[in-house]
């Protein structure tokens, strides 16, 4: 058994489901679950942490935590850490999961295993599995020296499991020492999309060349809402102005694995499957038999996207009626 | 303007993957090496700043076996006035790289900018740049899109999750990740490819550094390919019925939907 320190994440008082899945597999292993929330006005997020099995959530609440700030939760969390002791410290492999735990690795002077894809906790211990080389190879992390165990963990790795209303977690407030940082976080501005981050989204509809423009997008936007999925893209999509950067997929885009990956159009280059092929199932729609694509889709099917994909959409809302 | 810009060689995009014989690492041998696609990014930010700012140099800063210095050298290409060179083993995770290029960049005698790409695409954990401005002491920005410059600070779009963007200022000196639409990175021009060649690349040993063995944190170590997919499932028939097919499939079968 482990002392597990996790990072939990949530923007604008909302929880992020990554950080569900990493209470929820920390406490199913019999850890010691602890959960650092950081923010302002937060506190009232700790029972619903509690629901997947934290033992204690440590909240620190400041005006200065209301906004991401790298320095500001660095502070923070070194101090937590360092009077906690953890054995093991977590956090997701997000924006705000990247940015903030190698500040933390380096002023506890320890290593980070980062985008982990699979997660066991030995003893005192973890042993973890990432992505290398675009997800073209993956690497178990050896950890070396003392001190606690870091890593970040991919978004949809590990699975949420079932919260369970009658578990409560202890909540302790966390004195905060936030200090003077040189960084000042202005303003958060919205994106406009109402859809799931592509990176955290259970289910992506990319599309690639194929669709031809960006108006033709409206389509797989459309497959997309009925299944409340994300949109993607490929790199050719994108570098033609279909979609924003931010959409693609691939060695220099976005890395997903959601549960299930439609591509539409898209050929399956060596890059793009870079970014999607830890996806658990994998359906291409292509009018080429013969394309890439096809050598890591679970399921496929032959024909033109654009007579395809809108009666893909027809389909899955009779499944949805249901 | 002292500006400097920290770089990665890694494994071309399109290289197929090969473990070596204990599966202790890659088969390196045929690997084409590239600059790391991010911190091309990271470079033309630099020569821009640059270019406003008369009088200012870039130089580049790369850690990591001899064979790194030809992506210094591609930067120095692309318009960087002068690179680094600091002698690390094949070995080196991020925590010992980012000790020597804030080592490094500790020695000089006044640093404005760093730059670095917002990840590697070779091992993408996106931590050196925070290690490195961390073992600095200088505030850092990760993931920009977009930067606005003034004589003593910046103002950085930050992208996140969803499509939003966080807004950051900081003073200088600064370390700053470029993403991918900070800008379109140039090409390098055949005469400034024939200058590169002539371009000062100074060395630096681990130890001139103060890097020691005890700075690597990790090692990746059972490496493993992908098991090969079975080939999937294509649906026969025409459309309206082979959309059907694959949402039953996608329903009862798989069970994703
Ligand atoms: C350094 C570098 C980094 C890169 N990074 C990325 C990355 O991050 N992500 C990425 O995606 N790519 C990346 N690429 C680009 C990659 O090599 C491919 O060029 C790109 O993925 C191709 O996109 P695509 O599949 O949409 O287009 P194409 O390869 O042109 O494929 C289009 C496909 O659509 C099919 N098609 C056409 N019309 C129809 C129709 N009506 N119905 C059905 N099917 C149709 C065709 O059969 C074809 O298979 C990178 C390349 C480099 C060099």
């Amino acid at each position: 058994m482990a002392k597990v320190l996790i990072v939990a994440e949530q923007r604008d008082g909302k929880l992020k489901k990554s950080t569900f899945e990493l209470v929820g597999a920390a406490s199913a292993a019999g850890n010691e679950t602890h959960v650092a929330l950081l923010g302002d006005g937060v506190g009232a997020l700790a029972a619903e942490i509690g629901t997947y099995g934290a033992n204690k959530v440590h909240v620190a609440e400041s005006a200065s935590l209301k906004l991401y700030n790298g320095e500001t939760y660095a502070n923070v969390l070194t101090e937590l850490v360092k009077s906690l002791s953890p054995d093991v410290v977590l956090a997701s492999h997000t924006p705000t999961g990247r940015d903030l735990m190698p500040r933390i690795a380096r002023r506890l002077d320890v290593g980070l295993a980062s985008d982990c894809i699979s997660l066991v906790f030995e003893g005192t211990n973890i042993k973890v599995r990432r992505p290398v080389y675009s997800g073209k190879a993956t690497a178990e992390v050896e950890f070396l020296g003392a001190g606690p165990r870091l890593a970040t963990i991919r978004a949809n790795a590990l699975g949420v499991g079932k919260p369970d209303a009658s578990k409560k977690a202890e909540v302790a407030p966390f004195a905060v020492n936030a200090g003077e940082p040189k960084t000042k976080t202005t303003d958060v501005v919205q994106g406009a999309s109402a859809r799931p981050d592509v990176t955290e989204a259970a289910i992506v509809v990319s599309g690639g060349r194929a669709l031809k423009s960006a108006e033709n997008f409206k389509m797989i936007e459309d497959l997309a809402d009925v299944l409340g999925a994300a949109v993607g893209a490929s790199r050719a999509a994108v570098d033609a102005g279909y979609r924003p950067h931010r959409d693609q997929v691939g060695q220099t885009g976005k890395v997903v694995s959601p549960a299930l990956y439609i591509a539409c159009g898209i050929s399956g280059a060596i890059q793009h499957l870079a970014g999607m092929r830890s996806s658990k199932t994998i359906v291409a729609i292509n009018m080429d038999p013969e394309a890439p694509i096809y050598q890591i889709a679970d399921y496929g099917m032959i024909g033109d996207i654009f007579q395809a994909v809108p009666a893909l959409t027809e389909e899955f809302k009779k499944v949805k009626e249901h | 303007m002292n500006i400097y810009v920290c770089i990665k060689q890694v494994p071309d995009t399109e290289t197929k993957i090969k473990l070596n014989a204990d599966s202790s690492g890659i088969d390196t041998a045929g690997i084409k090496w590239i600059l790391s696609p991010f911190d091309e990014f990271a470079v033309e930010e630099a020569l821009r700043v640059k270019e406003k700012n008369a009088g200012s140099t870039v130089t580049v800063i790369s850690a990591g076996p001899t064979r790194v210095v030809d992506s210094i050298r591609t930067a120095l290409a692309m318009g960087c006035d002068n690179g680094i060179h600091v002698e690390l083993p094949e070995s080196a995770d991020n925590a010992m790289a980012a000790k020597a290029l804030a080592g490094a960049l500790k020695k000089e005698a006044q640093v404005d900018l760093v730059f670095t790409g917002k990840e590697a695409i070779d091992d993408g954990a996106a931590q050196t740049s925070a290690l490195i401005a961390e073992g600095m002491g200088i505030p850092c920005v990760t993931v920009v899109l977009g930067i606005e410059y003034s004589a003593t600070a910046v103002k950085c779009k930050r992208e996140v999750e969803g499509g939003a963007f966080e807004m950051v200022e900081a003073p200088l000196p600064v370390l700053i990740a470029a993403q991918k639409g900070l800008n379109e990175p140039r090409y390098a021009s055949l005469p400034n490819i024939m200058k590169a060649k002539k371009k000062e690349v100074k060395s630096l040993k681990a130890a001139d550094v103060a890097v020691t063995d005890g700075d690597q944190k990790i090692r990746f170590k059972n490496f493993q390919l992908p098991p090969p997919k079975q080939s999937g499932k294509k649906v026969p028939g025409e459309i309206p019925a082979a959309a059907k097919e694959l949402v039953r499939l996608l329903h009862e079968e798989a069970k994703v939907v």
